[in-house]
């Protein structure tokens, strides 16, 4: 469904990506975890087309995502962001409902945003609260119903558990996990917790130096050696 | 060769820069479609409404002062007389466009800028364009014209409560006669005198939207990142209200 080859990104003459060649499937949850620093960021940015890559080819449904067919990509799309990424100007439910706003009146929006935000585990209450009174478990979940009100067919995740404590980020990955399972959506997930990466994936994916070293389904990762500093739980030094 | 060589780099960067600043402008003003309207009717309240206290202060207490410097100045030359003149003119043609717009820069391009910069670092920005959503229509566009359309308007109130403050000091504290001094104001006042100093307000609040915008999305990253970008948009602002006000004074005037 996505395959990325040759991708290729420098940053003042520092290589972040060095030839990046992955492929997603239909209904695949693919993880791709690597040390801070290693472009894992940047190569969501590319597919999304928030950075134009150097190099390298990105295929949506075997089409090159550029920006005449990136539109259509992005209409089937959904992103949880790391920090969640809510509009503070905007009310909880308004974000959830943000795209599905432009094409249908707000009483019926709302409703859906409720409904998305209940999958969630937040009830209605939280629908009028703004941003800014949320906590950082339930931002994630607000912009985790976000991302999943338009019923995408592909979802990005960017490090979904960062900063939440070890009961929070078990809670959000069994969400995750159960969201994917349910949309068969295809999902790719940037994370380097490997907690993440065994609730969620089906495949991982470890990009190291600008490209990816190692790539398997999540049941062979134990006994994969350039993986072996990730397990644990702790990502390497 | 090499200051000749600097020379012609700060002159290229300079040329770029403006080129670039022009054509965020232009694309902030004319991508209209498809215009959010519910983000522009917030910011004609961010703008224009709850710019209406600052601006109303700034021209009551200008008003006032200019009636009191202009009767004591006038007097060493036996026109204290031209005052209700002096502060309708000096209001609508100069005072109330230009303070009108500094206090409007300094509350709004710096509240522009601060918010813009902190979506950029709290990736609000990214994910604008993840949900189909372009950020140049729904943070820039909505902005630049609520503050090109309401700047003007409160520049037009700000002319009258100046002239107001004006009229307050001439009928309770110089002894001027309250339909003298009206009479006198609305006398000396031509029609483009108006309307050049509500144009002057439409131009800076265009300068006070791009340069809260243009910082704001060019903003660096952190909470210096953001504080860096807020500082310069309202330094660029003032300094561009400055500046065009002599060009368009020059242009309307001479």
């Amino acid at each position: 469904m996505i395959q990325v080859a040759g991708l290729r990104k420098s940053f003042g003459g520092k290589s972040v990506l060095a030839g990046v060649d992955l492929a997603v499937g239909q209904g695949e949850s693919l993880c791709v975890i690597g040390q801070s620093g290693t472009g894992k960021s940047v190569l969501l940015k590319c597919i999304l087309g928030l950075t134009t890559p150097d190099a390298g080819q990105i295929l949506w449904q075997g089409r090159p995502l550029d920006a005449a067919t990136r539109p259509a990509f992005l209409s089937r799309f959904g992103m949880l962001f790391q920090g969640a990424a809510l509009f503070d100007s905007l009310t909880v439910w308004q974000n959830v409902a943000f795209r599905l706003r432009q094409r249908m009146p707000d009483a019926q929006a709302r409703a859906i945003a409720v409904e998305k935000l209940a999958r969630v585990g937040l009830g209605p209450e939280t629908a009028d609260l703004m941003p800014a009174e949320l906590s950082g478990g339930m931002a994630k979940r607000a912009g985790l119903a976000r991302a999943i009100a338009d019923d995408p067919a592909v979802i990005f995740f960017d490090e979904p558990t960062t900063g939440l404590d070890p009961i929070r980020a078990r809670r959000i990955n069994g969400l995750i996990r159960g969201i994917v399972r349910e949309t068969g959506a295809t999902a790719i997930t940037i994370t380097h917790d490997m907690d993440s990466v065994r609730a969620i994936g089906d495949r991982v994916a470890l990009l190291e130096n600008g490209r990816i070293v190692w790539d398997g389904p999540v049941s062979g990762m134990d006994h994969a050696a350039p993986l072996a500093g990730f397990l644990g739980n702790t990502p390497p030094l | 060769m090499k200051p000749v060589r600097l020379i012609g780099r700060a002159a290229l960067s300079l040329t770029r820069g403006i080129g670039a600043v022009a054509l965020f402008t232009g694309r902030g003003l004319f991508r209209l479609r498809p215009f959010h309207a519910r983000a522009f009717a917030a910011q004609l309240v961010q703008i224009g409404w709850l710019s209406l206290p600052v601006v109303g202060l700034t021209a009551l207490f200008t008003g006032a002062a200019l009636a009191l410097q202009i009767h004591s100045g006038g007097a060493r030359f036996q026109a204290g007389d031209v005052v209700p003149a002096i502060v309708a003119i000096g209001m609508v043609r100069e005072l109330g466009p230009v303070l009108g717009g500094l206090m409007v820069a300094a509350r709004v391009a710096s509240s522009i800028a601060a918010e813009i910069g902190t979506m950029k670092v709290t990736e609000q920005i990214d994910a604008l364009v993840t949900l189909s959503t372009d950020p140049m229509r729904w943070l820039v566009t909505p902005r630049l014209w609520a503050a090109v359309l309401t700047v003007p308007v409160l520049v037009g109130v700000g002319d009258i409560i100046g002239i107001a403050g004006g009229w307050l000091v001439g009928t309770q504290s110089l002894g001027f006669n309250s339909a003298a001094y009206l009479a006198n104001s609305a006398a000396y006042l031509e029609r483009w005198d108006v309307v050049s100093g509500l144009l002057k307000g439409a131009v800076f609040g265009l300068i006070v939207a791009v340069c809260g915008c243009w910082f704001g999305i060019h903003s660096g990253r952190g909470a210096a990142g953001v504080g860096r970008a807020t500082k310069s948009a309202v330094v660029a602002a003032a300094v561009g209200i400055l500046a065009a006000n002599f060009v368009l004074t020059g242009l309307f005037f001479e």
